[in-house]
């Protein structure tokens, strides 16, 4: 010890004093190049997926990006400012057809002075979805009631109209475009939720006949495609009730989604029962809860909370799935797409592709929006739960 | 008692309020005020909505009869759009009273549907539609052609027998709607489109590029199409019926939307009985004496319908041909109103 | 003290459980009874009053009308039945091809988004989040209408090496026919095949035995595929080609694909591959990283780890959802519809639903199959499961 500390400095020069300063990484191992090296060129096959999914990319982005905006005609009138011309040989999107179409595609053959109701209809709508989507939104419950029954109602008298209150009657053939997707998405909703809890119960329920028919019918409807259901409704409805009174086809139609959709979402409800520990079942027993009040106040609220994700995602689905009443003459948005691109007064070569893209467009943004919150609610729920 | 109780169920299930109850078609059409008629939707010349949506067409013309006969105003109707897939299901079901869609009178149609034709308002065949570069002169050349058609018509079982009958080889290629199948003959996925020949002329308007198109001189087939009603209303069918012949007579007798005001004061026994100012034939049909005068005065006589609707007055252009009157060569002829 | 109740408690009946729900049990059924039974009068009524045809005789009628894809033998004059059998078997072949190439491509997409190449990941992401956010039928609307009509016409077609066309009439490819002596060509390929499996027994117990590996792949691949070829090279090629070519209005002769077969098996190969990756990512992640790191401390290279350990064990999980994605791509074949592809749902419910007028027989007919096909299916499933469940110990 001693002799350590009598040794002068330039006697000892190897000894370091101080740490050394930790030293840069390499360059190929840090930074930007490091990252590449390691994310994209770590093996021989790494380099070849990178390249060929480079050249992918490089396939299907720029000439996206060159018809959807660079090349795309803005403002016309008709077909002849989409058609391709020597002085510009390459014509990108007609984006000019999907304005013009605007209101048809929103509204359909609805009459254009009452296509404010409409818009009143979209207003109530998003008031509702916002109310539910915002999971701390003041008063949940009576957006519960104001979703599930005020909405619906005050939606039905405001969109079909009476006469009384001065709103003139508009048949649901007039009906069409963004507005009888947004219908039969909502109404689809709005019956398959309540529906499918009940039949998610019953397939749980202690009582075999309840759970039989339960059963038969999620089974059934989910072994069939929706299209038949489709047919079914349009076609065999009809048939099944007495003669002098024959429902509305788009009626028809959203019997058939709603029923369909409650069957889906039946089996994603049953699933967050299945979650919920038994002990809940037993506490509830024990306190002297009947089967509703169990159901209603320990139950399904965490079921339901659990289960929301799932819901979201078949609600994507059902939204997907109204493009198929076209199939039975109903015309949803598709359908008015469908309609005015074979329309001679703007055929040209991109018409159908600009109709698509627009179309497109339209259905992403919502789905994405529904998986994105899907994805969030998860999330939420996760951070509940790990507490 | 049962009964009443299932329905009350259906009917709360369903959310549709049961109307009247009344097998009698025509007390429940003048009970809701307004007739149902099914109608075409994409077809010019007998039935298309424009741009405002309002309706015209030879088939839709008549139904606006129809409501001049009942309710002396030709706009009490609710046009309801049918494909040729919806349309027997629409009337079978009562959804529409009267089914004036361009359809086919068969022999299968009449008797296991359920359905009863009423009168012929056009006499139709069957015609292709080729592309002219293709230089085909008959309908005969076009052995091996793609032939795009509508699903579910009588066109598609005549199309097959016409090949088979003269040995050529087809391909055909079906679609649910007449839209889509001519969007495909556009688009060149068929040498060849088929219909109607009255839908050719108005379809081949709705082709990117009409002149590249013409209709070979062949028709194939029998097509005669009227409106149809359901079986077991004699009334409401002979009120059907008699609408087509009112405006057939009509024009046999030169009275028009613009002189019928004047032949009220005619003598003409013919023209008597027709306009009402003798006899009883509209009671006797559950309307109006004067029920064939507010079809003339509203609507017009039927070639006046004709001219305005597929004629030379409108962006068809097809000549009388066979729609023509008995005495003009052709075979429009109603039987004598006495 | 209390006298002791000797008997059940005198609750009234109502209050007891298994009293009410018999009770329930039995409206239940009284209300569905009433519905079915007022459902069921109802269409009597409405199908004897319009003296509407029922009944299943239109079975045997003439169907008279044609169809663009027959599997079987198809002719105008051939019945209903047929026409039936014919839908069918079109809507098996684009379910059949559809599963095969949808797994392929899914088991890919899956993989590459857990890729550790960013890249990779990303332009998988990105498909699967386009391709699942929207409508099958706007994408078969899309294929059909944009992509395959836009196909140059008859007269330009592309010309594929080896005598095939392609135009927006659909895809023309030489047919092979075998003459006699082709025989001799098929017996050696189930002779390879069958002598392929007894490899890979006999190399399987020699590995387990000895530990050495023998290279199967390559004997398998010689076996079932060169012999056939060799044998079919010295017996002198038997096999023609008929080759497509253009007629006056179309392509004669040859296999021809229809572009509505094309597009529907496109979108849905396209559509639910999106979905199997999901399934496949998600089989993958549960799979716990130890086992991975096992096998690589057994030092498995990242390929086989995947192979031999990761795959076998995520199939677990993912077997189930993925026939769930196999029942919706067969449903979903019934958009053909909307595309003009004659499959069951296009033949059936729409020609053969219009001729006849029976809407209700051929309704329920098709819901049947799809049905059955649900159903079988669900057994298998079933079967399955019960034997690769992890058998707790």
């Amino acid at each position: 010890m001693s002799d350590t500390a009598t040794l002068t400095d330039t006697e000892l020069a190897y000894v370091q004093r101080s740490p050394i300063a930790p030293r840069r990484p390499p360059l190929a191992a840090s930074g930007a190049i490091g990252w590449l090296r390691e994310n994209l060129l770590s093996s021989v096959f790494n380099v070849v997926l990178t390249v060929v999914c480079a050249l992918l990319i490089a396939w299907i982005v720029p000439p996206l990006l060159k018809f959807l905006v660079i090349d795309a005609v803005w403002d016309g009138a008709s077909r002849a400012d989409c058609l391709p011309t020597p002085e510009r040989p390459e014509v990108g999107a007609c984006w000019a057809f999907v304005i013009e179409r605007l209101g048809f595609f929103t509204y359909g053959f609805y009459p254009i002075e009452e296509r404010w109701r409409v818009d009143v209809f979209f207003a109530l709508l998003a008031l509702g979805v916002g109310w539910m989507a915002w999971l701390s939104a003041p008063r949940r419950d009576l957006g519960v009631i104001y979703f599930f029954i005020i909405m619906p109602v005050v939606s039905f008298v405001l969109l079909i109209g009476v006469p009384a209150l001065g709103l003139p009657h508009v048949s649901t053939a007039q009906w069409g475009g963004v507005l009888v997707t947004i219908v039969v998405a909502t109404v689809g909703i709005v019956v398959s939720l309540p529906l499918g809890i009940l039949l998610a119960l019953g397939r749980r329920s202690e009582m075999p006949v309840v759970r039989l028919f339960s059963v038969i019918f999620i089974e059934f409807v989910r072994g069939v495609p929706l299209i038949t259901v489709l047919f079914m409704a349009s076609v065999m409805l009809p048939l099944f009730v007495p003669d002098n009174w024959s429902p509305d086809k788009l009626v028809r139609a959203l019997v058939g989604v709603a029923l369909f959709a409650s069957a889906y979402m039946a089996e994603v409800v049953r699933a967050g029962l299945q979650a919920i520990p038994k002990g809940q079942y037993e506490a509830a027993m024990a306190v002297g809860l009947g089967y509703w009040q169990t159901m209603r106040l320990i139950i399904l609220p965490q079921a339901l909370k659990v289960t929301i994700p799932n819901i979201v995602n078949t609600c994507i689905g059902l939204f997907k799935d109204t493009t198929l009443v076209f199939v039975v003459g109903i015309f949803d948005f598709l359908k008015t797409i469908e309609a005015a691109r074979g329309d001679p007064q703007w055929a040209t070569p991109v018409t159908s592709t600009t109709g698509y893209a627009f179309a497109a467009m339209f259905y992403f943004v919502f789905c994405y929006a529904m998986s994105r919150y899907a994805r969030f609610v998860e999330a939420h729920v996760a951070a509940g739960e790990r507490r | 008692m049962k009964r009443v109780v299932i329905r009350m169920a259906l009917a709360a299930i369903l959310g549709v309020a049961a109307s009247a109850a009344s097998a009698q078609t025509l007390n429940s059409v003048k009970s809701r005020g307004v007739v149902h008629c099914g109608a075409n939707g994409t077809l010019a010349g007998f039935g298309l909505p424009d741009a405002q949506g309002r309706w015209t067409g030879l088939d839709v013309e008549f139904c606006r009869a129809l409501a001049a006969a009942i309710f002396n105003d030709p706009s009490k109707v609710k046009f309801v759009p049918l494909t040729a897939k919806d349309r027997f299901t629409a009337l079978q079901s009562g959804e529409v009273d009267v089914l004036a869609r361009n359809t086919t009178w068969t022999s299968s149609r009449d008797t296991s549907l359920g359905l009863n034709f009423t009168a012929i308002t056009y006499f139709d065949g069957q015609g292709f539609m080729v592309r002219k570069a293709l230089k085909v002169n008959s309908a005969l050349e076009l052995n091996d052609a793609a032939v795009c058609v509508q699903q579910g018509t009588t066109t598609e079982l005549n199309l097959a027998d016409y090949f088979r009958a003269n040995k050529m080889k087809l391909k055909t290629v079906t679609f649910a709607t007449a839209d889509e199948a001519l969007k495909a003959y556009d688009s060149s996925r068929c040498d060849a489109y088929t219909t109607d020949a009255s839908g050719l002329a108005g379809e081949r308007l709705r082709l990117a590029n009409t002149n590249d198109h013409i209709v070979l001189p062949e028709i194939i087939s029998k097509e005669p199409l009227g409106p149809v009603v359901r079986h077991g209303d004699d009334q409401w069918f002979d009120i059907v019926k008699w609408t087509h012949y009112a405006m057939v007579t009509a024009e046999e007798l030169g009275i028009s939307k613009a002189n019928v005001d004047d032949h009220m004061k005619s003598d003409n026994p013919d023209v008597k009985r027709l306009l009402g100012t003798e006899g009883k034939h509209g009671e006797a049909l559950g309307l109006t004496n004067d029920w064939a005068y507010r079809i003339i005065k509203q609507v017009g006589n039927y070639g006046e319908s004709f001219e305005r609707n597929v004629g030379q007055g409108s962006a068809l252009k097809i000549g009388r041909g066979l729609n023509g009157l008995w005495n003009k060569g052709g075979l429009q002829y109603a039987p004598p109103i006495r | 003290m209390s006298v002791v109740e000797t008997g059940k408690p005198k609750a009234p009946l109502i209050y007891n459980p298994k009293v009410r729900g018999i009770a329930y049990q039995v409206l239940l059924c009284a209300l569905i009874g009433f519905l079915v039974y007022g459902a069921v009068t109802n269409a009597m009524d409405n199908l004897a009053r319009a003296k509407i045809a029922s009944g299943f005789g239109f079975w045997e009628h003439t169907a008279g009308f044609d169809i663009s894809q027959t599997l079987i033998e198809y002719a105008t004059t051939s019945t209903y039945g047929r026409a039936f059998w014919v839908g069918l078997l079109n809507t098996l072949l684009v379910a059949g091809l559809g599963i095969v190439f949808a797994t392929i491509l899914g088991f890919i997409i899956g993989i590459a988004r857990l890729s550790k190449n960013w890249l990779v990941a990303k332009v998988a992401a990105a498909y699967v989040e386009l391709i699942r956010n929207l409508p099958l039928l706007l994408q078969l609307l899309f294929w059909y209408n944009a992509v395959l009509k836009a196909l140059p016409e008859l007269r330009e077609s592309l010309l594929i090496p080896g005598g095939g066309f392609l135009n927006n009439r659909g895809l023309f490819l030489p047919q092979p026919t075998f003459k006699e002596g082709a025989s001799a060509a098929l017996i050696a390929l189930l002779v390879g095949i069958l002598a392929s499996i007894a490899v890979r027994i006999w190399a399987k117990r020699r590995q387990m035995r000895t530990g050495q590996r023998a290279p199967v792949l390559w004997i398998t691949l010689a076996l079932v595929f060169a012999l056939p070829l060799g044998v079919l090279v010295l017996s002198g090629v038997p096999v023609d080609f008929v080759y497509p070519e253009a007629g006056r209005f179309n392509i004669r002769g040859g296999i021809e694909v229809l572009p509505e077969f094309m597009a529907l098996l496109f979108g849905l190969v396209i559509y639910t591959a999106a979905f199997i990756a999901e399934v496949v990512r998600a089989g993958i992640l549960a799979v716990s990283k130890g086992q991975a790191e096992a096998a690589y401390a057994l030092g498995l290279r990242p390929g086989p780890t995947l192979r031999l350990v990761v795959v076998p064990l995520a199939m677990r999980v993912i077997v189930p959802p993925l026939t769930s994605q196999y029942l919706n791509l067969t449903k979903n074949s019934s958009l053909a519809v909307a595309i003009g592809y004659p499959d069951l749902v296009q033949i059936f419910t729409g020609t053969v639903l219009n001729q006849t007028g029976q809407a209700v027989e051929v309704v329920v007919i098709t819901m049947a199959v799809y049905l059955t096909i649900s159903l079988v299916t669900s057994f298998l499933m079933n079967l399955y499961n019960r034997r690769v469940a992890l058998v707790e110990r």
